[in-house]
């Protein structure tokens, strides 16, 4: 045996090309660069900036939440409700500014009600046990209702003393023309990723879906850690809602309805999977990014509107497809 | 000097008395069989020294000092070490995260302290080497036989300076030719000064690697003998009760 006990360290199963292209985050990522190209030569408003600066922006809300919902699927979890703490979150900033308080106070009382929905969320699956499903499913429904009685569920769209600034922080764009809510995203993404990959929260999430059992055996805080990454979630869809409320200047209280859904998609699309134990920040953007390519280009194609959700669904389904392949390789 | 002893330990839940007044002690550098049949007290044993449950009645001594576990983190703190029936390991991430899962090596200050990926290669590595695994750092648990599963799970317990290393069934899932390898592993920490104790069914196991044998039956130690005074055929008659006590 000639191999030296430095070789053995450095001995990789897959070098960094074959990690890539095994990656369905880079596949997605390829498919989306190839749609566009094919777009900004099929049609001639795709590859307008005024088009590209609306396609940017509305990936926002949904990759900054799927951003955190890709931390709880990562832990083998789920989260329903935000969709529900998104227009709740919204609303509390809504009501609050409305109220006469600064847009200090307004993020404040978005943030802290985020927090504790996610804490309220995180305890219950975490130290009591029950199914992640059915918890946020009950929460799905308690936040948009609490939504509509904060607001007693009128539309707001006078956010008080503070009104300018909100609209700015959310429609703005105060760096080189890009929408400001896509700023929030790569500064999210970039923050998330760091944590995935360089903190020990991050190797624990990872932990905790490969197995759970093993996690609490060899002495990873595994209840601490899912409290926590439910109010990630939750905090995720907190900041969506603010920024989306800045965005739109008006805040109803069926905003963010059925976008659990599609933050999923994108979490899956991108590659975390279901199970536990997989997923990136990368993945996350990119699959809200393909999901929001192709919304956007059936509009540009003239396609009837109604075939989106054959379209996403399909990416669902194929998404998972490549990861059954996958699985099935590995198995032999 | 023995490094643990038990003296008079018991331990019942409600009526069920698990353990009935066992005495024992474990010397440095011995591999000790535990061996009985299902229900014998093994495992409640073996969980009482882990930390995992406390004694109803009895004494633990570490190098002379009483010991008293409130939970596994103690027992760990000792210098008590144990490697779990299924091994506590996560498919999905790599031989050296899994040695360091719980006890990440990071570097840096403060909050942003970062894990440090080649510190942890290197360490698992060496370790790997010492054990004279062909495990390499950076698999993934998927991947591997399970007696490279066991060296991972096993180079867990050298992390830290541990007196004694607790083998929950080390060798009852795996092929035949990775048993040996498994028995080579706890040569190898025995070699190193560390006290082994294998709970085992396996006759032929214990009899290849340990130095001493005890046998329990319904909660009582019924044999603590040098393998070299004993025989298979003495052992399962101690075991099943044909033997009622030496």
């Amino acid at each position: 045996m000639a191999v030296t006990l430095d070789q053995t360290i450095a001995q990789r199963q897959h070098n960094w090309l074959s990690t890539l292209l095994k990656s369905q985050a880079f596949w997605v990522f390829i498919a989306i660069v190839v749609a566009c190209i094919f777009l900004s030569f099929a049609t001639n408003s795709f590859a307008t900036p005024k088009n590209v600066y609306n396609i940017t922006r509305n990936v926002t809300f949904t990759a900054i939440i799927a951003l955190g919902m890709t931390m709880v699927i990562i832990t083998g979890g789920i989260d329903l409700s935000v969709g529900s703490v998104l227009c709740l979150c919204s609303m509390m900033l809504a009501v609050t500014m409305h109220a006469g308080w600064s847009i200090e106070a307004g993020i404040a009382a978005a943030i802290l009600t985020a927090l504790v929905i996610g804490a309220f969320n995180g305890v219950l699956i975490a130290y009591l046990g029950f199914p992640p499903f059915v918890v946020t499913l009950g929460m799905l429904s308690i936040a948009r209702s609490l939504a509509m009685v904060a607001s007693n569920n009128t539309v707001v769209f006078q956010f008080g003393p503070d009104h300018d600034k909100l609209l700015a922080l959310g429609g703005g764009a105060w760096v080189f023309g890009i929408a400001n809510p896509v700023i929030y995203t790569l500064l999210l993404a970039l923050l998330t990723g760091f944590i995935l990959r360089w903190t020990k929260f991050g190797r624990h999430l990872y932990a905790i879906g490969g197995n759970e059992h093993a996690a609490t055996l060899t002495g990873v805080p595994v209840r601490m850690i899912k409290v926590a990454v439910y109010m990630i979630s939750a905090l995720s869809a907190g900041i969506a809602g603010i920024v989306e409320t800045g965005w739109l200047g008006a805040v109803t209280t069926n905003i963010g309805a059925g976008m659990e859904l599609q933050v999923i998609a994108a979490a899956v699309i991108g590659g975390a999977s279901l199970v536990g134990g997989v997923g990136t920040a990368f993945g996350a953007i990119v699959g809200a990014a393909l999901i929001e390519v192709i919304r956007n280009s059936l509009g540009l194609l003239g396609i009837n509107a109604f075939w989106q959700g054959t379209f996403i669904g399909s990416c669902i389904i194929i998404a998972v497809a490549f990861e059954r392949v996958r699985q099935l390789r590995s198995t032999d | 000097m023995s490094v643990l002893e038990l003296t008079n330990i018991s331990k019942h839940f409600g009526a069920i008395q698990a353990v009935n007044d066992v005495s024992l002690s474990l010397e440095a550098g011995e591999v000790v069989g535990l061996m009985g049949d299902n229900g014998a007290g093994k495992s409640t044993l073996v969980k009482m020294i882990a930390g995992n449950f406390q004694p109803s009645h009895g004494t633990m001594r570490m190098d002379g000092k009483e010991l008293v576990l409130h939970k596994p983190v103690d027992a760990r703190r000792h210098g008590i070490e144990i490697v779990h029936q299924d091994l506590a390991l996560c498919n999905n991430l790599t031989a050296a995260a899994n040695v360091f899962l719980g006890r990440e090596l990071r570097r840096g200050f403060g909050p942003l302290r970062i894990l440090d990926y080649a510190g942890m290669y290197k360490r698992a590595g060496q370790i790997f080497a010492e054990l004279k695994s062909e495990t390499r750092p950076r698999d993934l648990i998927r991947q591997m036989s399970g007696g490279q599963r066991q060296a991972v799970a096993i180079a867990r317990t050298r992390l830290s300076d541990a007196k004694i290393v607790l083998m929950d069934e080390p060798t009852a899932a795996i092929s035949v030719r990775q048993v040996a390898e498994v028995l080579n592993l706890i040569r190898r920490l025995r070699d190193q000064g560390i006290t082994v104790v294998l709970i085992s069914h396996r006759m032929p196991d214990v009899f290849d690697v340990a130095d001493r044998v005890i046998v329990l039956r319904r909660g009582r130690k019924v044999a603590d003998k040098r393998i070299a005074d004993s025989s298979p055929v003495e052992v399962t008659g101690l075991i099943t009760g044909a033997i009622e006590q030496v």
